[in-house]
């Protein structure tokens, strides 16, 4: 099976893979890294968002041979303390009900925020509206968000 | 104040402590035997050792408090909001306690259940009575120490003050307390003593959950563990014939490829490999049974309808008679689909069984039932098989059927190690136990202006409204009234799904109660109280709604939502419930873009009793009124030759934030013990907001999903 060289929150990582596994796989099952999580495969639920070089990704559908020299961020390098905004307003708010679907909620948040630090609600609403929360956490999301922007400025 | 404690039975019956060995007291009680409903005969509790709990108060000699609690956690907030009850009669600060999710014991008792929003209900007095004996426990040993009356000391947050302002904190006195007889009586604060209940308390798990720590039966490993991809029939009805593995075992990762039953297991090293394995299978499979379709049920159930074959849940006067006697008969037909549950966390399992025992470990509503049919189906004595509970990905029902839990342990027995069953979203979509599709007619007859009779008959796939359902509102308002239901049995699998019957029930209803007070021109507020009003004073020990609490959170709501008020372009539906022994009642605020109706907001009065932890209670009705909105909007899912027409989210659509109202909570402040809320704010949305689809676009809505029978385009955010 192939090496390839990651990545991964700062850190280089070799993995040991076959080059069609889902960069979702890799970090679950071969790196132990489960906080990005596993929702439908196929890019529509947004459980798996990850970064890559600083964009929301879905991690289900990138094959590990296609990421390269590309940075990889996950909920757990998001930051070294639980101290990023968007992890602070998650707290904040007490987001959660079930809590699965929201590391890929945080990290949806987090890229859009980077790109976007002063969204109105709609823009909020637009750019969270790729990742699902099956418990409908979404009012407390919204005000996650904006509490999260609120934060960064 | 009155006093909302009536202790009914023996804390004795529950309660055991203990010197801990290094240091610092365990007091352990059986939660579930606790929680039961009714009181259970007292247990000698001599006869118990500790293993026998399964819930534990640790009490450290530096006054660190550690609740361990046993409920499953499915995202309803109990892990956060039981420990609350405890620590309120403990009298400690909430934020100095640590609540861990504790192992469980299967064995023995019953209720470790998350289901039916019952587990506030049923814990709140054991739970304050565990917490009261163990500071009752502490005082005592306290007082001894200091040679003076128990009843002469008082507790502050964790620490005992006697008269003379003398102070011990309770880690200096566990070691003598645990060796206390446990008191037979103590007493409960009242309402306006508490300190805990009724403060917002954040999830417990919330830092967990923010930097992506395993806590998922997903995220669950064992060295040398295979997981386990499972290739299942792929229509009800059907059954494997045969099966070529050869490309599955060419598969790098794939160590093993077994069958049972009619389902075959891709054992690999990893995920990806097992689900690939799974692709790479040939089977044949034959029509066993008659593979079944919606458009066959939809027949069905319209001849069950209208048909003669029912059983009778209830029958008050006669309703035949005032059928018979009206002016004018209104009668109304209201469909819904099949629904998946979609819990987000997919089905998973992890099972390790050997000669000698039975280890499970994942995400379950139902640890006690599913460890009895994995010890069945093995033909294990049930001493043998134990289940580590993890938190879980959702459930709204789907968690109770432990079928994942039976077909890990099942693999694991053939294949002699630990093995891990893992859904992909298309095995989670297609190997269902959905909530049935149902039909209700109803009817109503008219005499003189005012409804003499009400004729509610059901008709659904497999099984039937059950328990108390058929004696919610309107029962007891309207003289002549009968509920009849018919059933019919079907291959494909089907079971509870968050408010079972209710869930669409209530738009029924609450649907039909609009139309009439339109038809006969009653203002439609009005109808409901009125209705009401004739249901007070009732004796019927099978009414368990109470007329006044639903008609205090419909006055609520018309006064907070702004009823009759709207700005204009803003157009209202209400509706009100009771299920669950929760009093809801609901506005919803609609808005046309482009004709399109588009939900804004949803303002919901809830009477749920003392509400525990106000926080993570608004955090379950936002998400049940928004679940309730979408499904109705959204939610659709056919059969065609017993094969689902949707298997993941690209033909099934789940309500997103765009489409998202916001909720407006508003609680009836009362002392009453409090009730559930995984639930009860469901039912009534999808009326509220048909209802104010209709005051928008004189569209009256009869079946759901709302985007496919709108005759319009699907409605955006």
């Amino acid at each position: 099976m192939p090496v390839y060289n990651l990545k991964i929150n700062g850190q280089p990582l070799s993995v040991e893979a076959d080059e069609d596994t889902p960069l979702l796989w890799v970090l679950r099952d071969h790196l132990d890294m489960v906080g990005t999580k596993f929702g439908c495969g196929i890019g529509q639920c947004g459980a798996c968002t990850v970064h890559i070089d600083g964009s929301a990704t879905r991690s289900c559908l990138l094959q590990v041979s296609n990421v390269g020299d590309m940075e990889i961020t996950t909920i757990e390098g998001l930051s070294e303390d639980a101290s990023h905004p968007v992890q602070q307003a998650w707290k904040e708010v007490d987001v959660p009900q079930c809590g699965y679907c929201q590391a890929g909620q945080m990290m949806s948040a987090a890229a859009f925020l980077s790109q976007n630090s002063n969204p109105n609600k709609t823009e909020i609403r637009d750019a969270m509206s790729g990742n699902i929360c099956r418990c409908a956490s979404y009012n407390r999301i919204e005000k996650a968000v904006e509490l999260a922007a609120s934060k960064m400025s | 104040m009155k006093n909302i404690v009536s202790p009914s039975f023996s804390r004795r019956s529950f309660i055991k402590t203990s010197a801990l060995a290094g240091g610092g007291m365990l007091i352990g009680f059986n939660l579930f035997q606790a929680c039961k409903p009714e009181a259970e005969p007292p247990v000698d509790i001599s006869q118990l050792n500790f293993n026998d709990f399964n819930a534990f108060i640790k009490i450290a000699d530096n006054g660190m408090v550690t609740i361990f609690s046993p409920n499953p956690e499915i995202g309803q907030g109990v892990k956060t909001s039981m420990p609350m009850l405890i620590a309120e009669e403990l009298d400690v600060t909430w934020e100095n306690v640590h609540v861990v999710q504790g192992a469980l014991d299967t064995k023995n008792f019953t209720r470790q259940v998350a289901g039916g929003s019952q587990s506030i209900r049923h814990g709140w007095e054991p739970l304050r009575q565990t917490g009261a004996t163990a500071r009752q426990m502490l005082i005592n040993a306290a007082a001894t120490k200091w040679g003076v009356e128990a009843s002469s000391c008082k507790t502050e947050n964790g620490v005992i003050i006697n008269a003379n302002g003398d102070k011990l904190g309770y880690g200096e006195v566990v070691k003598e307390a645990a060796a206390l007889k446990v008191p037979e009586n103590v007493t409960l604060k009242e309402v306006k003593d508490f300190k805990i209940i009724g403060r917002d308390a954040g999830n417990v798990d919330i830092d967990k959950i923010t930097t992506g720590k395993p806590l998922f039966g997903l995220d669950y490993k064992e060295e040398s563990m295979s997981i386990a991809s499972v290739l299942r029939p792929p229509a009800f009805g059907r059954k494997l014939e045969s099966f070529d593995d050869t490309d599955a075992k060419g598969v790098k990762g794939v160590q093993e490829v077994i069958k049972f039953g009619d389902k075959i297991a891709v054992l690999a090293t990893n995920t990806w490999a097992a689900m690939k394995g799974k692709k790479a299978l040939k089977a044949n499979w034959v029509e066993e049974t008659k593979g079944e379709s919606t458009e066959e049920h939809d027949k069905i159930l319209t001849g069950l309808l209208n048909g003669t074959e029912f059983n009778t849940m209830r029958a008050d006067g006669d309703v035949k008679k005032a059928f018979a006697e009206a002016d004018q008969v209104i009668e109304r037909v209201y469909e819904s689909p099949f629904l998946p549950h979609n819990c987000m966390e997919p089905m998973n399992f992890f099972a390790d069984v050997t000669d000698d025992n039975v280890r499970l470990v994942g995400p379950i509503q139902t640890p006690a039932g599913t460890a009895r049919r994995v010890a069945d189906l093995l033909k294990r004595d049930p001493e043998q098989v134990t289940v580590e509970m993890t938190r879980m990905g959702g459930g709204f029902g789907r968690r109770l059927y432990g079928d994942f839990a039976l077909e890990a342990a099942e693999i694991s027995s053939l294949a002699k190690k630990p093995v891990k069953v893992v859904y992909s979203r298309e095995d989670d979509m297609s190997a269902g136990i959905y909530r049935p599709a149902i039909k209700y007619k109803i009817a109503a007859s008219v005499k003189d202006g005012e409804m003499t009779g009400y004729h509610l008959k059901e008709a659904s796939i497999n099984s039937n409204m059950y328990g108390l359902i058929p004696h919610f509102f309107p029962a007891g308002a309207i003289e002549n009234y009968q509920v009849d239901v018919a059933k019919y049995d079907s291959n494909i699998t089907t079971g509870a799904w968050r408010a079972p019957y209710t869930n669409f029930l209530s738009f029924a209803e609450q649907s039909f109660f609009d139309e009439v007070a339109e038809i006969l021109e009653i203002d439609r507020i009005k109808l409901r109280l009125d209705l009401l009003q004739k249901v007070k004073g009732t004796k019927d020990e099978n009414i368990q709604y109470s007329p006044e609490r639903l008609e205090a959170v419909i006055k609520m709501a018309v006064d907070k939502s702004g009823w009759g008020n709207a700005k204009e372009g803003v157009f209202q539906g209400f509706s009100a419930y009771y299920c669950h022994n929760t009093h809801v009642a609901e506005v919803a605020d609609v808005v046309l873009k482009n004709d399109i109706p588009i939900v804004k907001k949803v303002t919901c009065i809830v009477d749920c009793g003392i509400v525990v932890n106000p926080l993570g209670a608004k955090n379950q009705i936002e998400g049940g009124v928004i679940d309730g909105v979408g499904h109705a909007m959204y939610g659709d899912f056919s059969f065609k030759n017993g094969e689902p027409e949707s298997k993941n989210f690209d033909k099934y659509q789940l309500i997103r934030i765009n489409e998202t109202p916001v909720v407006e909570t508003h609680f009836i402040e009362n002392d009453i013990a409090p009730t559930g809320l995984g639930e009860p704010t469901l039912p009534p949305a999808g009326a509220a907001v048909a209802n104010a689809i209709k005051a928008a676009k004189g569209i009256r809505l009869y079946k759901q999903p709302f985007i496919k029978h709108m005759k319009t385009k699907a409605p955006l955010g």
